[in-house]
């Protein structure tokens, strides 16, 4: 769902990345207020010119509203069995619209500028313990290893495929266990490229290691 | 330098690493053994990413407990697979990210990112998503990432088990090129036998530490009987 960056010179491409963000969530909760189905099918439709005005490829578009699309649709369809057809319309395009207005933000964002906004907006929290270099770094792991994660439940499947295996939820146990070594392996990583814990009393100073050994 | 000074680990009270003692300091020292045997574990003890259950760490002179900030600025760490030592979405911005502590300017700062990317052959993925990059790529940037922030020793994990001969080469090329002192866990007996000196790792303890013809028959006794 969170795409990269994508170079250009649009005036969205030109527009800092604070005013972007802001205006990604006023759009978001007036979304999440707005019902009616056509004012909702409108935002999409202002997106979509965003797309256009920022030269977003095709194939790109077609490749992230695939995946969007694919989502939306299983929202809505566990929506209109367990409550009604018009939810369901409402929720499918709330969820259409924080994806494609999310994604149009990182096209055209760098993941370092989006960081610089995003530790500057948790600036504010420092007194109450919030570290706002952490976040930004979380919020660049989760760019980074969104398509990294992709990658392993492909390889999950293939290997489940090549033994016959057939049922989705077995994809999930084996795609948490990786997710979890990899996240020991990633805290690793952060430690040795310093940004991570100083030495802390005790045998080791990443304990929780063990829980996926 | 690293000095060893009687130092033991357990994981879950398991021990793992038994009184190793071991004063590393030449140019390039090889970890050699069996899997499970404990090469890992001693490798994070050198670098302060573990820290000893008994026994103490020193990283040219500095505690990795008591001065554990001043211990891993001089250590670089290299793991086996790139795929978790890369942190951020592009090459460029991940080189970017080991300066970050540094307190050099934007300008500075992209300075050195150019330099590395033209020193390995990255400057046209600059922007490239990291995770788009080849095997052999990604190691590179994993390396570069590291040496950009200067340290005077580097700790390599298996750096070239997951990848093909040609990457295997270049990655090997490349740390053979470098000034600093090298720690590095292998299974490449070929290129351990060029180095200055091989401790070899047996269940937790250190049961050869010599030059690496003798060290290595050593090893090659003991895992084929
Ligand atoms: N995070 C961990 N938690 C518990 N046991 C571990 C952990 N990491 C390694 N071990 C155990 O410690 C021993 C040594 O591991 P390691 O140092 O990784 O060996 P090597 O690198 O030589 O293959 C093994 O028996 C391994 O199972
Ligand atoms: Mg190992």
């Amino acid at each position: 769902m969170l795409t990269l960056y994508t170079p250009g010179n649009s005036l969205l491409h030109r527009c800092p990345a604070a005013a972007k963000l802001i205006t990604l969530c006023l759009a978001a909760t007036l979304i999440m207020i707005l019902t009616d189905p056509i004012v909702l099918a409108s935002g999409i439709l202002v997106v979509a010119v965003g797309y256009g005005m920022a030269r977003i490829p095709g194939r790109t578009m077609w490749r992230l509203s695939r995946t969007a699309l694919v989502i939306v649709m299983v929202v809505a369809a566990c929506q209109a069995f367990f409550t009604s057809v018009s939810p369901a319309i409402i929720v499918g395009l709330r969820i259409l619209f924080l994806i494609t207005a999310a994604n149009l933000v990182t096209l055209t964002t760098r993941t370092a500028d989006l960081i610089t906004v995003v530790e500057a907006a948790a600036r504010p929290l420092t007194r109450w313990g919030v570290h706002p270099d952490r976040i930004g770094v979380t919020v660049a792991l989760a760019i980074r290893f969104i398509p990294v994660l992709g990658e392993q439940a492909c390889r999950v499947r293939e290997a489940q495929a090549a033994r016959g295996v057939k049922a989705p939820f077995t994809l999930l146990v084996p795609l948490v266990i990786r997710t979890l070594r990899l996240a020991d392996g990633v805290g690793e990583a952060l430690e040795v490229r310093g940004l991570g814990s100083s030495a802390r009393a005790g045998a080791s100073t990443t304990e929780h290691r063990s829980m996926t050994r | 330098m690293i000095e060893l000074r009687d130092v033991s680990f357990e994981y879950d009270a398991r021990p793992v690493l038994r009184q190793v003692s071991a004063n590393l300091a030449e140019h390039r020292i090889g970890l050699v053994g069996a899997n499970g045997s404990g090469k890992s574990t001693l490798a994070r003890l050198c670098h302060g990413l573990l820290l000893p259950t008994a026994g103490q760490v020193l990283v040219n002179g500095h505690d990795t407990r008591r001065d554990a900030a001043a211990a891993r600025s001089q250590v670089g760490f290299v793991f086996q697979d790139p795929d978790i030592q890369i942190i951020m979405p592009t090459v460029a911005e991940d080189l970017a990210f080991s300066l970050r502590p540094s307190g050099l300017s934007k300008q500075e700062i992209s300075a050195q990112v150019d330099d590395w990317l033209g020193r390995y052959d990255l400057v046209s993925h600059r922007d490239h998503p990291a995770h788009l990059l080849s095997g052999g790529q990604k190691q590179l940037l994993a390396i570069a990432a590291v040496l950009i922030t200067q340290p005077q020793i580097v700790i390599f994990d298996e750096p070239t088990t997951l990848l093909d001969l040609r990457n295997k080469h270049r990655i090997m090329a490349v740390i053979a090129a470098l000034d600093q002192q090298v720690v590095m866990v292998s299974h490449d007996l070929d290129l351990l036998s060029e180095f200055d000196r091989i401790l070899v790792v047996d269940a937790g303890q250190i049961i050869a530490d010599d030059s690496p013809r003798a060290a290595l028959d050593v090893y090659r006794r003991a895992a084929l009987g």
